[in-house]
């Protein structure tokens, strides 16, 4: 939820940290993760993130609220570890996945979009080599981000639509109108994009 | 006052069979400081201010502001002119109020604090402050109105085209654009059916079924389109 604009603005040292760094850590600690092997350790960091959390002002409920959605997919994981290889293993797995998640969920709870977007434009600089814009690519993961909400609300409207027709269990009633709402919508934002001077 | 000039203009959407003639031979110098545009749906108003900052470029004729002709000095005639749409959903592009005022200062040549202080200035200016660091896709209608104006306005444009900025808002919200609207400062060209925004505007084209058939003062341009709406 957070990249969808939920940054939490602060002034720790967490959100101090310029975003690319926060990324590059982010992928460390994603590298250095596959050396934990130990419950012990998997506890250790584990406590280590909810420290850095609370270290950048940030409560602890918000951060189980950013591993609720995974709730199934890690219940399905541990019990899987559990059968097939014990608590430990499970525990560790499980640890792993949550720590990882909510080390992403603190970068972007402390980070603006469009610094993350520019630290993303720097890291895909040396790609103008080959032919890639970065700004480009920034833009895009940029608007990416935006029209999240904007699909969700506009496939509310359809479904409310939908439920005034009495056709609640008929899919194509339902993805036709939202697919040709949604490119329209992407039409206006491309005009609008074009009129805020974005190819110029 | 900036000089739009809009000479000789046709324009026609597809070809062939699916051909319809949206402009008809527009010819227009608009040099006053409020200028509405009213007519019918579908009658062309829409395509003619889109013209104005080169969104659309006439199948004939030509468009300037200033001088600037819209084909070939798009990027010049875009700063120029700041362009507001109806659904201020679909001209949000960034996740939160503050990062989308300061979308349209990238690749500027401004400072960093120059481009805090000026959005800064803006979001104060339409009580969007304590907004700033919200998502915009959960704003009001009016305050996303609200923040599309100052994201074309944090660009210092000379001329303001608003294309039916109150249509979707109810009347609390379209109030407060209407008056947002009322006090700039900049040369304003305005599409609306809301024929009381344009009471008090210097000029007023009516638009019917292509072309401009009336151009004068408020009062005769909305009795104009009164009768031929009735």
């Amino acid at each position: 939820m957070s990249m969808l604009g939920m940054y939490q603005p602060g002034s720790s040292v967490v959100h101090g940290m310029p975003a690319g760094g926060k990324l590059a850590l982010m992928v460390l600690a994603g590298v250095g993760s596959i050396f934990l092997a130990q419950a012990w350790q998997v506890g250790l960091a584990m406590v280590g993130v909810l420290g850095l959390f609370l270290l950048a002002g940030i409560s602890l409920l918000t951060a189980v609220k950013q591993i609720r959605p995974l709730l199934w997919i890690v219940a399905f994981v541990a019990l899987f570890h559990v059968i097939l290889s014990g608590w430990e293993r499970a525990f560790v797995v499980v640890g792993v996945i949550a720590g990882l998640v909510l080390l992403a969920s603190l970068v972007t709870l402390t980070t603006r979009t469009t610094d993350m977007v520019d630290a993303v434009v720097r890291i895909l600089r040396p790609l103008r080599l080959v032919g890639v814009d970065p700004d480009r690519v920034g833009l895009v993961l940029a608007l990416g981000i935006r029209s999240v909400p904007v699909v969700v609300a506009l496939a509310e409207q359809v479904r409310d639509a939908q439920r005034a027709r009495g056709l609640t269990a008929s899919p194509r009633a339902f993805a036709v109108p939202l697919i040709v709402r949604s490119l329209r919508h992407a039409d206006a934002l491309g005009e609008a994009l074009v009129a805020r001077g974005v190819d110029d | 006052m900036p000089v739009i000039e809009v000479d000789g203009v046709t324009h026609v959407y597809g070809e062939q069979h699916g051909r319809r003639v949206v402009l008809a031979d527009i010819s227009v110098r608009l040099t006053e400081r409020r200028i509405g545009v009213i007519g019918a749906n579908g009658s062309g108003k829409s395509t003619f201010v889109r013209l104005l900052n080169g969104l659309v470029l006439p199948t004939q004729g030509s468009v300037r502001i200033d001088g600037l002709d819209t084909r070939r000095h798009g990027r010049e005639v875009r700063r120029l002119v700041g362009f507001c749409f109806t659904d201020p959903d679909a001209q949000i592009v960034m996740p939160t109020v503050r990062e989308d005022v300061a979308f349209g200062l990238r690749r500027r040549g401004l400072t960093k604090e120059e481009v805090v202080s000026r959005v800064a200035r803006m979001l104060d200016r339409y009580g969007l402050e304590e907004h700033a660091d919200h998502p915009a896709h959960l704003l009001s209608g009016g305050q996303k109105q609200l923040l599309a104006l100052s994201s074309v306005l944090v660009t210092e444009p000379s001329i303001l085209v608003l294309d039916e900025p109150t249509t979707l808002l109810d009347m609390r919200n379209a109030a407060k654009v209407a008056d947002a609207v009322s006090q700039l400062e900049h040369q304003v060209v305005l599409v609306t059916h809301d024929l009381e925004m344009v009471k008090g505007f210097d000029r007023v084209l009516v638009f019917d079924d292509a072309r401009v058939v009336c151009d004068g003062a408020p009062t005769s341009a909305v009795e104009h389109y009164r009768r031929i709406m009735t």
